[in-house]
């Protein structure tokens, strides 16, 4: 009996081998492509890029090696530098987006009469594509038009409204309406997704024990998307450092509301001045890294002490489980 | 008992109710009101648009003339044939890629798995706009630039999301089935064709219809490489609006609601994958 499953296991064991080169093969096989397609249009452009930002070039034509004179000139020109300061719109906007999809996704998270219904007309607006969104605003913020109207039904006077594509400033908050507008729906059933997840019998536990519902979200929802919040706060704010669809759809960069990217793209495409751009680029990866990087340390620091008191109240539950088994096994 | 309930509420519980359902009806609203003006702008005639204002209700709501001369003037017809090409090979594509690399990444322990990974996942955090400075010089040395296979090409690359869904699905796959199939002499290759890609279903369903929905949406590198009108897809097709036709927007905003018909048409019936889709992917930072 032994010897018999000793045998098969041996000659498992042997097929497995004989397979090794198998292996080898669909492993290269199924990997080939995606590889060569990732290098191909991301590391190698990525490489490409930073030697383009020593370069004075053009896509065609002669290259000029020059140093550090593209970055020189991304940290000395003023229009280039000053529009960095536009993420700050959109920073405030991003976290206006989280709070409006995370009070949504509370809300729609206990029964709601046409929840469904509800969710769908604010989800939406994110399978929208980002030409047809720039012509959409256009029209809705046009003087007399679809906002203003609205504002009138309101009771505003149409005198006292401000152009809000051409007024320096208020077109940036008007483009990050379009960007809130656009993603709350997404992040609000990305909370939901993960609000569901939370066992519905805490709920029940919570409700029998008397807790109201700000309680319910304080104690039981908000723990549990700790993590997903925090993901999407970094991620929003590396997103702002990067904010590029709005304006340059709907005003293409003009007013003052060229970000970063679009002068960017400007430069790179229209100007072609490559060298410039490549330097842009890279800088702005600087910026993000580190930014990401940053904010990861902090929030690994103040979630640092809410972890340390999970364990120390879970070792104290083991360590009285223990005590009380002695105790039983004493009895 | 619901009769019962409802006396109990209190003047609290009511006016939180009413706030709830405020709420929600306002960002309902605030969500549809740029929607809806246009689909109600677009059933006017030039007349009617010049002469009320845009919220007023169009006379006549058959009036599908701006929609027939939208969808002339942006040559559509040709555009809805190009997203289709693309959407149906981008998406074979990335799927294949996609379904390939996570079997591999996922059932094969060998030098280098997890340093892949890393790779992917590092790609994703290199912002699109800013790469397309180099990756239009290599385009152009590949001679893509203009050929809907180039862009065809070029999206069917980077994907990670998708990867990370289905190597999630597959660690819920279990090994014995792979093993078993091993016993009976089944080669890796038929393993991955004949279990993996039939049980992986609902994980490509829902990346199909994610990875559907970002290129039938794409536009900036759709109008970097493909410059020809001629090979314009839906989302670019908008662009003709731009120049010549000002401020005509009854006939844009009928351009519009035609590009949008094909999103709102997968997502009144794929509602339910796209929320999964969307959760998923958010999973996997």
């Amino acid at each position: 009996m032994i010897t018999y499953t000793d045998h098969r296991k041996k000659s498992l064991r042997q097929r497995l081998r004989s397979r090794k080169g198998q292996q080898a093969i669909i492993i290269f096989a199924f990997m080939f492509i995606p590889l060569l397609l990732l290098f191909l249009f991301t590391y190698f452009p990525f490489a490409e890029m930073f030697k383009f930002s020593f370069y004075k070039m053009k896509y065609t034509g002669t290259r000029t090696y020059v140093g550090l004179d593209n970055y020189k000139e991304v940290f000395e020109n003023k229009q280039i530098f000053s529009s960095l300061k536009l993420c700050l719109y959109y920073m405030a906007g991003s976290i206006v987006q989280l709070v409006i999809a995370l009070y949504l996704a509370t809300m729609l998270s206990f029964k709601t009469k046409g929840g469904n219904i509800f969710k769908g007309f604010m989800f939406f607006p994110f399978l929208i594509n980002g030409i047809a969104i720039g012509f959409i605003f256009k029209f809705f913020y046009t003087r007399g038009f679809v906002f203003d109207t609205v504002l009138q039904w309101c009771g505003f006077n149409l005198e006292n409204l401000p152009f809000w594509l051409r007024t320096q400033g208020l077109n940036n908050v008007s483009l990050v309406g379009t960007s809130v507008w656009r993603y709350f729906g997404q992040n609000m059933v990305l909370f939901i997704g993960a609000i569901m997840s939370v066992d519905a019998e805490m709920y029940e536990a919570a409700e029998l024990d008397g807790a109201n519902k700000f309680q319910q979200f304080m104690h039981i929802i908000l723990p549990s998307i700790k993590t997903i919040v925090t993901l999407n706060i970094i991620l929003s704010i590396t997103g702002s450092l990067s904010a590029f669809e709005p304006p340059y759809v709907i005003t293409n960069g003009g007013n003052g509301t060229a970000t970063y990217f679009v002068v960017m793209n400007r430069i790179a495409h229209t100007n072609q001045k490559v060298g410039l751009a490549s330097a842009m680029a890279i800088v702005l990866l600087m910026i993000i890294f580190t930014a990401t990087i940053l904010q990861k340390l902090f929030f690994k620091f103040a979630f640092r002490n809410a972890n340390a008191e999970d364990e120390v109240v879970t070792s104290k539950k083991r360590r009285r489980n223990k005590v009380s088994k002695k105790q039983k096994e004493a009895v | 008992m619901a009769a019962k309930r409802r006396k109990h509420y209190g003047v609290g519980q009511i006016s939180a109710i009413f706030i709830k359902y405020f709420s929600l009806v306002f960002f309902s609203f605030v969500a549809v009101i740029p929607i809806v003006s246009c689909v109600i702008t677009a059933f006017k005639t030039d007349a009617e648009y010049q002469s009320t204002n845009v919220m007023t209700l169009p006379e006549n709501w058959l009036n599908f003339d701006n929609f027939i001369s939208a969808f002339k003037m942006a040559n559509m017809g040709r555009a809805f044939l190009n997203s289709t090409i693309v959407l149906v090979c981008v998406l074979i594509g990335s799927i294949l890629i996609g379904t390939q690399l996570a079997y591999v990444l996922n059932r094969f322990n060998f030098l280098g798995n997890a340093l892949i990974r890393n790779l992917f996942l590092f790609a994703s955090l290199l912002p699109g706009v800013a790469m397309q400075i180099s990756v239009y010089n290599i385009m152009q040395q590949l001679g893509f630039i203009n050929h809907l296979y180039g862009y065809i090409i070029m999206m069917m690359g980077t994907d990670v999301i998708s990867i990370y869904i289905f190597i999630q699905f597959m660690e819920n796959i279990s090994v014995s089935l792979d093993e078993s199939a091993i016993i009976d002499g089944a080669s890796y290759m038929q393993i991955y064709w004949k279990i993996m890609l039939p049980l992986l279903r609902p994980a490509i369903v829902t990346s199909m219809i994610l990875k559907g929905v970002s290129t039938y949406n794409e536009y900036y590198s759709a109008n970097l490489y493909l410059q020809r009108p001629e090979l314009r897809t839906v989302a670019i097709s908008l662009y003709s609006f731009t120049g010549p036709l000002g401020s005509r927007y009854n006939l844009i905003c009928a351009g519009v609601i035609i590009s949008l018909l094909p999103a709102l048409f997968v997502f009144i019936i794929c509602q339910k994958q796209i929320y999964n889709g969307i959760t998923a992917g958010a999973v996997k930072g």
